[in-house]
Parts: C-alpha cells; structure tokens; sequence
C-alpha cells in the first residue's frame, strides 16, 4: 500500500499509523516533523513545485517499497503557513521486519529533505522574513543511503 | 527556435517578480548553462538572480537536472534554490 499526499491541513499521525498497523504487517515505523519554535519565530510559509513534488514523492516512495520488505508507506507533506509545534511531515512505513521499517522511514525523511521540491520561508516576531537555507547535514545524511 | 514555459520559486521567485513566463529560445542554447548565460543578457534583474548559479538548482521537466544537462525538447524548465522541505 502508498499513499503519498501533498495537503494544507493537518494529518493524524495515529489514524495514520492505525491504518497501516491493519495491514497486519507486525511492524509500524513513523517519523512526525513539526515546526520548531526557534528564534522567535512565529511561522513558517511551506512553498512547492506541485507537479514535481508529485512525482518525486512517489519516486521516493517507490524507491524505499524496492529496497526494504515493505507492506505500506505513507507520506505526507502540509504546504502553507504553519506555526510553531504545527505537524509538517509525516512518513510512515510497515513491515514484518523492524529493521526494514525504521531503516525505510529514516531513509524516507532524509531523501524527502534533499529531493522533495519545498521551500520554508520564516517569519519573525519582529516583522522580519527570510528563507530557510538548505544545510550540509541535510546533503550527508541524505548521501548516507547512496 | 523552441517554446519553453520557465518557472521561478521561492527567493528565484522574489527576486525576478515573477513566477512564470513563456520564452522562446535561442538556437545557440543548448544546455541549462547557455539558457542561463542568454536569460543573464536579457534583463538586469536575471544577471542578479543568477549571479550565485552554486546557490540554485534546475528542474527539466519535473526532474531535477545538472546545469550541462541539454534542454533540447524541454517544456517546463525551473530554477529555485536548494530545497529545504520536510
């Protein structure tokens, strides 16, 4: 089973979870990224490139389904203007092996970092923007699983 | 001469005021780099947002592409900084 999904709402990481626990698989594995607070930041605006987050969410959906046991993964990924301690990212993987399962979902999060077309733009509390620059640890642990 | 859609996000998207526009290319521009190198000519604002190339990524028809890629057939072809999602 995929379900990759792209949304401004909000998802619910134990329904989620719930849904692949009933594939009977043994195994649910799950990564929830939320907004951090730093800085006195007070939101943060998630821009994409539709037609190719698409695609390259599925790719690297299909991607992890090729290399570990997998009987489901789930990704999903809020656009628009989130505040801090808002869930942004869901992955979440099944399998009859734990290994297969957390190895899958920490490869899913590291890649979806590096491949996924989003953008962040920060806004402060004293009026100020600016956009999130992409890190090096982001690139190392992405090529980890090269 | 061939029709390509350019799509501009995020900081790209600030600094050229635009998130898209159509554009008819020059026999001459063969690869990403000569794309880049004829847009640079056109206008003021281009030489400014693509005076950092290191800083910004391509995609050739939803596929992220390498500056030497060829963009013969190309539809969509956008530029926008190092993605920072997830």
């Amino acid at each position: 089973m995929k379900s990759v999904r792209v949304q401004p709402e909000d998802f619910d990481p134990g329904g989620e979870m719930a849904a692949l626990g009933a594939l009977g698989s043994g195994g649910v594995a799950s990564f929830v990224g939320h907004v951090r607070g730093d800085d006195n930041l007070i939101a943060l605006t998630l821009e994409h490139y539709p037609k190719m987050t698409a695609k390259a969410l599925d790719d690297l959906a299909e991607q992890a389904l090729a290399r570990w046991a997998l009987d489901g993964v789930t990704l999903i990924h809020r656009i628009g203007r989130l505040v801090p301690g808002d869930r942004i990212v869901l992955v979440c993987t099944a399998s009859r092996h734990r290994a297969a399962a957390l190895e899958a979902c920490a490869y899913l999060i590291d890649r979806l970092k590096t491949d996924a077309p989003f953008w962040k733009k920060e806004e402060f509390a004293d009026g100020r923007t600016s956009w999130v620059e992409a890190r090096q640890s982001d690139a190392a642990a992405a090529e980890r699983w090269d | 001469m061939a029709h390509v859609t350019l799509l501009y996000f995020a900081s790209m998207r600030e600094k050229l005021g635009r998130e898209m526009e159509e554009r008819v290319l020059p026999e001459s521009a063969r690869t990403v780099h000569d794309l880049i190198g004829w847009l640079v000519t056109q206008d003021a604002d281009y030489a400014s947002a693509f005076a950092e190339p290191a800083k910004l990524r391509c995609a050739i028809d939803q596929v992220l592409a390498p500056f030497d890629a060829p963009i013969a057939g190309a539809r969509e072809i956008a530029f926008f900084p190092p993605v920072t999602g997830g």
